[in-house]
């Protein structure tokens, strides 16, 4: 902020209390031509008004209610760029990524300032840090089989994972099913950290125009057939003649390729609906799934326990 | 000096007549909307699968109907009443004034018809699209020619009280409405806020937060320092304290909004600035509160007999009450608790349902017979039944929101041993639901008043008994 609006705000905010001081001074004592407790004189449609005191202990709250403000005002920030004596703040502003955070971070201690959001993750870093700190060392097969470690990953995955994938984790249209043992990106145990941990990027190209409005319902159709659905067979015969384009990321044989997340076309799952149309309206627009990552909100530790979790919903 | 003082006949009641018929029935339309939507809370499959019943649609319906519709025709009659009343003097401009009741209402039917289309700006309170923002602008502006002309012209030598409440609740809300709501069209029906960023965020509040200061608070400050002191028949308790608590209020009013943005990217100073003046604010919110219960100094056995007083005073006791508890809720570590939790929600309504429509509804009654020209309402009886329908559907609902607030923020922040949240969302929202079933119920109390207040207002009307002599004191010249 500029100095001209610092200066702005602190001669508006002092001003203000001042004149509120000033105000209630003027009106303690008795400034009228009246007699205190008597009638002001003018009447408005039979209405007249008392001189009466303004109530001792009403005063005495707007005092102490006054002195409050200049209090706070001195001890937080609140006039303009003054930091208040406390050096206190809620967070670090200005900060644009988390490498400006983590310096903030480390300048406000360097400071001795206090910023409340560092503090208050601090503490509970030091609380519990330890309790996800002893699984960083099990395996997540072990985590899997753990009791104690399966339920704290439980609530890690209701907590930051259910929103999209569900609270049973059965997922939905464009949010995948972790329950049902099929990983487009990988279902080893360490395909599933890396992917918590990296989040993931897919790209599904649109192929509407490439393949025309025929073209498309013939692959979908032949889409369809490699799960061994019921499709119209010389629509699907005409899609496969078409399918080396698909087969670039999903492989002849359509069992699609995990390091790429090209997912399995013939196991029947589909992410995006698995009907005529559905597949229809994947070919033509294509599809881009995001994974968020997860490694700075979380933390490796407890992304070992949600792999635990993960894997233990599945084997 | 004599002056001759106007007869009721000399004064435009025709517009004021207009208002308080129309505050019952937006009154009792804005409230209906409210429990339709409080029941969908309980039984969402209340929306009938329609687009244009869903709560998304209807809930900006509701807060429209019952702030813009119901409060503000309400202050719209009394306003209109008081200035001439207290200035001696009739309305500035006829003509004025009229369009704004016909502009009034034609903003309020434009919002019961976009509202539910889905057509918004998606800012709460300002929700009406920009052609019936601009007609809101200018029905204002021409509201205050005529508030500010009829003070120009009065014919008493100051300027009372309620007058100035009045004054600096339609100043405001020009400014208030105008500077939110610029804003960019892109077609007939939408358009995009000239704001963005925290930026918007502070703007919204600012405006937000005054639509509450201004609107709910001070134009009803003005509607209780005529109509406490007429229905006690007893002086206004301290001429000092009223311009102390007015000048505090209105200086201090206008700084609150960012405590609606407590722990967001609003800038720490701005949120800290709003706090203290929140929390100063206190005292001269209750500067109104004891200006108008002590009011009563000497009066206080009329409680027993007149409902219309018991409808005022317990208004300013919910005033009180929310004016306590706002501040409060404004204390960063308070916020952290309620915010985003039921417990705001309980207490708007104490302000509104306890604060707003008490005071409206006092006022109305005292208003009908004196406008219609007859000795008093036709059923007192039905105003003390309203009375009681109205005071247990208010204590219903704000208990109701109470409890599930601080039950919904506990449970929001409780974590296990290894830092996890204890509950999801939607256990909490699962826990919420005897309280939602308390708030309709609290909900249908209130509007089965209104309903009430609706047939005992037709009767008094319908009736044929005009008033033999005028039986309130007639005004003095100064």
């Amino acid at each position: 902020m500029s100095s001209f609006w610092s200066g702005w705000i602190i001669v508006l905010t002092i001003g203000h209390l001042i004149a509120l001081i000033v105000l209630l001074r003027w009106n303690m004592k008795n400034y009228t031509d009246v007699a205190e407790g008597d009638n002001m004189g003018h009447e408005f449609d039979g209405i007249s008004e008392l001189n009466n005191p303004l109530p001792k202990w009403w005063t005495y709250l707007f005092w102490i209610c006054l002195g409050w403000a200049f209090l706070y005002l001195a001890l937080y920030p609140g006039l303009g760029n003054f930091q208040g004596l406390l050096g206190w703040s809620s967070s670090n502003q200005d900060v644009r990524s988390l490498e400006e955070s983590e310096q903030a971070r480390l300048q406000a201690i360097e400071d001795g300032q206090i910023v409340q959001y560092d503090r208050e993750r601090a503490r509970a870093e030091d609380v519990y840090g330890p309790i996800f700190a002893q699984y960083a060392s099990m395996s997540i097969e072990d985590i899997a089989d753990d009791s104690e470690a399966l339920r704290i990953g439980q609530r890690l995955f209701l907590q930051n994972c259910a929103q999209c994938h569900g609270s049973d984790a059965r997922g939905g249209i464009g949010f995948p099913n972790l329950t049902d043992g099929v990983f487009n990106w990988g279902h080893n145990p360490a395909d599933i950290k890396t992917t918590i941990m990296g989040g993931r990027e897919a790209a599904m190209p649109a192929f509407g125009e490439q393949l025309g409005e025929q073209g498309i319902r013939e692959m979908a159709a032949y889409v369809l057939s490699l799960s061994g659905r019921n499709v119209d067979r010389e629509l699907a015969r005409a899609g496969e003649t078409q399918f080396a384009v698909c087969a670039a990321c999903h492989g002849m044989d359509g069992k699609g390729t995990p390091a790429m997340g090209a997912p399995d076309l013939t196991n029947n799952v589909w992410l995006y609906g698995g009907s005529q149309r559905a597949v229809e309206e994947t070919l033509r627009h294509g599809r881009n799934g995001v994974m968020p990552r997860w490694d700075s909100i979380l933390g490796e530790d407890k992304v070992q326990i949600l792999s635990g979790y993960i894997y233990s919903l599945n084997n | 000096m004599s002056q001759t003082i106007p007869q009721n006949t000399e004064y435009n009641f025709k517009v004021v007549k207009q208002f308080t018929v129309m505050t019952i029935i937006w009154g009792i339309v804005g409230m209906a909307v409210g429990v339709l939507i409080a029941a969908q809370l309980v039984w969402p499959a209340l929306n009938f699968d329609i687009p244009y019943l869903t709560y998304s649609r209807l809930r900006p319906l509701h807060t429209n109907a019952v702030i813009f519709a119901f409060g503000t025709s309400a202050l719209f009659a009394t306003a209109y009443y008081v200035v001439q009343k207290t200035c001696q003097v009739r309305l500035f401009s006829d003509k004025l004034a009229a369009f704004t009741f016909w502009g009034w209402q034609a903003v309020i039917v434009a919002a019961v018809i976009t509202l539910p289309l889905g057509m918004t700006t998606s800012k709460e309170y300002a929700e009406l699209e920009w052609p019936v923002s601009i007609l809101i602008a200018v029905v204002w502006i021409a509201f205050l020619i005529v508030f500010f002309g009829t003070l120009a012209i009065r014919r008493t030598s100051h300027i009372y009280v309620a007058n100035w409440f009045y004054g600096a609740f339609i100043i405001a809300v020009a400014m208030l409405h105008i500077g939110n709501n610029l804003a960019i069209p892109v077609s007939f029906t939408k358009s995009y806020s000239i704001y963005s960023g925290a930026v918007d965020a502070m703007m919204q509040w600012w405006y937000g937060h005054n639509a509450v200061g201004f609107l709910l608070t001070a134009g009803f400050l003005g509607m209780m320092y005529y109509f406490v002191p007429k229905q006690a028949e007893r002086p206004v308790y301290s001429y000092r304290l009223s311009v102390v608590h007015f000048w505090a209020l209105i200086s201090i009013y206008i700084w609150a909004g960012p405590h609606h943005l407590h722990y967001t990217a609003l800038p720490d100073w701005a949120q800290s600035v709003g706090m203290v003046m929140s929390v100063v604010l206190f005292v001269p919110s209750w500067g109104g509160m004891i200006n108008g219960i002590m009011t009563l100094s000497g009066a206080w056995h009329k409680l027993r007999t007149d409902p219309i007083l018991r409808f005022l005073i317990v208004s300013l006791s919910f005033y009180g009450m929310s004016t306590f508890e706002g501040p409060m809720m404004a204390i960063k570590s308070v916020n952290a608790l309620s915010h985003y939790t039921d417990w705001t929600i309980g207490h708007v309504h104490s302000g509104a349902l306890g604060w707003v429509a008490m005071i409206s509804i006092g006022a109305i009654y005292h208003l009908i017979p004196v406008l219609f020209d007859r000795d008093r309402m036709y059923s007192v009886k039905m105003i003390n039944t309203h009375f009681w329908l109205h005071t247990i559907g208010v204590v219903l609902y704000i208990v109701a929101m109470w409890i599930s607030g601080v039950m919904q923020g506990l449970m929001w922040r409780a974590v296990n041993s290894d830092g996890t949240l204890t509950y999801s969302f939607v256990e909490s929202l699962e826990a919420s639901y005897p309280f939602y079933f308390v708030r309709f119920l609290g909900g249908v109390f209130v509007v089965a008043g209104m309903l009430l207040m609706a047939f005992n207002t037709y009767k008094t009307i319908r009736s044929d008994k005009v008033r033999a002599s005028e039986p309130l004191p007639a005004a003095q010249s100064v």
